[in-house]
């Protein structure tokens, strides 16, 4: 077979190595594009605020130069910064949840929330906090210590993980993706639910409290908590990099890429378990985010035309951190009185997105 | 290269010892077949045949450790397929499967280079050496036109080919298919059928397909294993097994028959007596086809029947009960001799 394989190359490979170029250099072009787009992002969600930071103080506060006045220089430090980095994470962490989730369930519409994820980490969330006895406004303004933000994190967790064992068992009975979709949403609902319940017969300010955070923000993470959530992000994320070759094979269907020799239980439950990490822990430091996690992925495959994980996990890290600090900056425009909720504005992105697949979506394309 | 290149002492490409195949849960063992001692030489393309729900899938499955065997042994190439871990079986193992995948947004060379999977490394990353062999599974099938297209947007036949370029890129031993013609047109299938042929022929690969296509099958074939009612398998040629008289045990219901002069089934027919065609050629065999469709067995001599079709040309006439007819279309034909009173053969010997 080897000698046919190499006549058969010097006939076939000229011309296709013209094509492979050019999809290439669309590829590098989309990833140096989005760089760019991050970095402006990140730049003019440091810029923009209540206070008024000129763009040249910021970056001397980047630049670690003693030139800026304290206040400002402590406004950014403290909190635009950490509000910017957070937003960034966040947005890669809930992209690259719904890209999973979208590949190993071949469904266009899964994304951490279809599945009950957070529903499953606000649940438990709403445990922890209700039940310790910790106001919400203990746990997600002022800060509490690591012990309160690891409880947290674990709570949420193992919430997300709850929902997702109990759709992964039914989905295991159940062959129709779309079927284990539905039961996602009602576990999802179901969790909601039991928050609401536990909200309802705790004090009128506490529900208060639990229904600012379900507006969602990047506000809340300090740096003494973003020493939690980013290395637990950067777990999620390395994951999920370090799985593209399996997330390839399973487009095709887990019966195919068994026969390919992925060793596909293996490959499932690592793929669901870093999903819920990244859903949970999102949604324990900054609320229920909807709708980044189904539209980022979407948005990046229309970008980039393909559906390779090697190009597309590095993509939706890039583009999640663009849409969630564009989400951020929009999140800011009453000025002086008061910011936008979050959910509200990545709502308002991600809905049309979701309407535009709905009407793309094309015969035999991802059929459920 | 060749098949005939192949060594003695190479080990076949398949064999299974005593192996029963079937479903278990925690009680009981349900076996489908039982006791199935096949095996596949290296450059050798097996049909698998049997009526439905038979457990040629069940088979397939088995053969492929995508599902664990009641008893016995299947080896693949020389080794006990349980005892490969899931890269090594995929590089002597190819599989195409009768699921339709639906993706989107990858392009054709993408698809057939992920077959490359237990070769490349942790990261998939393919070298110089994967490139070509993934362009040689391209070529092999005829789909290098394709590489640059979207999976999604080619034919279900391009598909299928793409399907098996992919699975020729594990560079396997063997290529298992089931049921790969299924959601394919005639010429599809015909050509898929053609491209397996030719693989077998050109390389040292084996390849097992199960098929409901009899016909193709009987025509294509190194080797026909015939599912039957009951658990037995019958393995050879094709012509083994046509003369065997298997094929009408396996497949036979009470209105068709299999006939191996036409390696085809047709009506059972008779039940409104017999008939006599005389005029040959391709128009007597239409007449023929018309006269054992409304239910009659066309007979070449011997007594002459109640019913007798004379072909002159481009016209019929029919002679039945004294009376004549004539006509040029079948469909005149068929309605004419629709129209002929049933009678039974014994009141017209009386």
């Amino acid at each position: 077979m080897r000698t046919d394989v190499a006549s058969m190359h010097a006939l076939v490979s000229a011309p296709v190595a013209q094509t492979v170029c050019s999809h290439a250099r669309r590829e590098a072009a989309v990833l140096a594009g989005l760089c760019v787009a991050l970095s402006a992002a990140f730049v003019l969600s440091l810029v923009l605020g209540s206070t008024h930071v000129p763009i040249a103080s910021v970056i001397d506060v980047l630049l670690r130069s003693s030139t800026v006045d304290e206040s400002s220089a402590l406004v950014i430090e403290s909190i635009r910064l950490p509000r910017a980095l957070t937003a960034v994470l966040a947005g890669a962490a809930l992209g690259i949840a719904g890209l999973q989730m979208q590949t190993l369930f071949r469904n266009p519409l899964a994304d951490p929330f279809a599945l009950g994820i957070s529903s499953g980490a606000s649940l438990g969330v709403a445990i922890v906090v209700l039940g310790s006895g910790m106001s919400v406004a203990t746990v997600f303004g002022a800060s509490t210590g690591l012990a309160g933000d690891a409880l947290l994190i674990a709570a949420a967790i193992t919430g997300a993980l709850a929902v997702l064992a109990v759709v992964l068992a039914v989905s295991a009975r159940v062959a129709n993706p779309a079927t284990v979709l539905i039961l996602g949403l009602m576990f999802g609902y179901t969790a909601s639910a039991i928050v609401t319940v536990l909200v309802g017969i705790s004090s009128p300010e506490r529900l208060m409290e639990l229904a600012r955070w379900g507006f969602g923000s990047f506000s809340g993470v300090t740096w003494q908590r973003l020493s939690l959530f980013a290395p637990v992000t950067f777990v999620g994320l390395g994951l999920a990099a370090v799985m593209t070759k399996q997330l390839n094979a399973l487009l095709l269907g887990e019966n195919y890429a068994r026969s390919m020799g992925v060793a596909v239980r293996r490959a499932r439950v690592l793929t669901m378990l870093g999903a819920s990490m990244l859903g949970a822990v999102v949604t324990a430091f900054c609320g229920p985010i909807a709708f980044l996690g189904i539209a980022v992925p979407h948005l990046c495959r229309g970008l980039l035309g393909t559906s390779n994980h090697r190009v597309l996990v590095p993509a939706v890290v890039l583009l999640g951190g663009v849409v969630a600090l564009i989400a951020q900056i929009v999140s800011l425009v009453p000025g002086n009185a008061g910011v936008l909720p979050l959910n509200a504005v990545t709502s308002i992105i991600g809905a049309p997105v979701v309407v535009a697949i709905l009407l793309r979506t094309r015969r035999g394309a991802f059929a459920a | 290269m060749n098949a005939m290149a192949v060594s003695p002492e190479l080990p076949p490409a398949l064999v299974t010892r005593d192996l029963a195949v079937g479903y278990r849960s925690r009680r009981e063992r349900r076996a489908v077949l039982e006791r199935v001692n096949v095996s596949v030489a290296h450059g050798e393309l097996v049909c698998l045949l049997g009526p439905n729900g038979i457990g040629k899938s069940t088979l397939m499955r088995t053969l492929g450790r995508m599902q664990v065997p009641l008893w016995g042994s299947v080896q693949l190439g020389g080794r006990a397929i349980e005892s490969l871990s899931a890269s090594e079986l995929a590089q002597r193992l190819g599989v195409v499967l009768t699921e339709r995948v639906a993706v989107e947004s990858l392009r054709v060379r993408q698809v057939v280079a992920l077959g490359r999977y237990p070769h490349s490394g942790w990261f998939g990353g393919l070298s110089e050496r994967d490139h070509e062999v993934v362009s040689w599974a391209l070529d092999a099938v005829g789909a290098m036109h394709l590489a640059d297209r979207d999976f999604g947007r080619i034919s279900d036949g391009e598909r299928q080919r793409v399907m098996v370029a992919r699975a020729l890129a594990q560079e396997p031993v063997l290529l298992m298919l089931d049921e790969p013609t299924a959601f394919l047109d005639v010429p599809s299938r015909v050509e898929l059928m053609g491209l397996l042929r030719r693989l077998t022929r050109e390389s040292t690969l084996a390849v097992v397909l199960s098929t409901h296509d009899l016909e193709l099958a009987l025509r294509t074939a190194d080797v026909i294993w015939l599912l039957l009612p009951g658990g037995d398998v019958v393995t050879g040629a094709p012509e083994d097994v046509m003369i065997s008289g298997a094929i009408s045990i396996a497949f036979e219901g009470r209105q068709i028959r299999f006939h191996p002069e036409e390696r085809s089934f047709r009506w059972l027919t008779g039940e409104r007596g017999s008939a006599r065609i005389s005029g040959g050629g391709l128009r007597g065999e239409m007449v023929r086809a018309v006269l054992e469709r409304e239910g009659y067995a066309c007979v070449a001599d011997g007594r002459p029947p109640r019913v007798s079709v004379q072909i002159d040309d481009a016209k019929w006439t029919v002679s039945a009960d004294g009376t004549c007819a004539t006509g040029d279309t079948f469909r005149a034909l068929a309605a004419h001799v629709r129209s002929i009173p049933v009678q039974k053969e014994e009141e017209t010997e009386s």
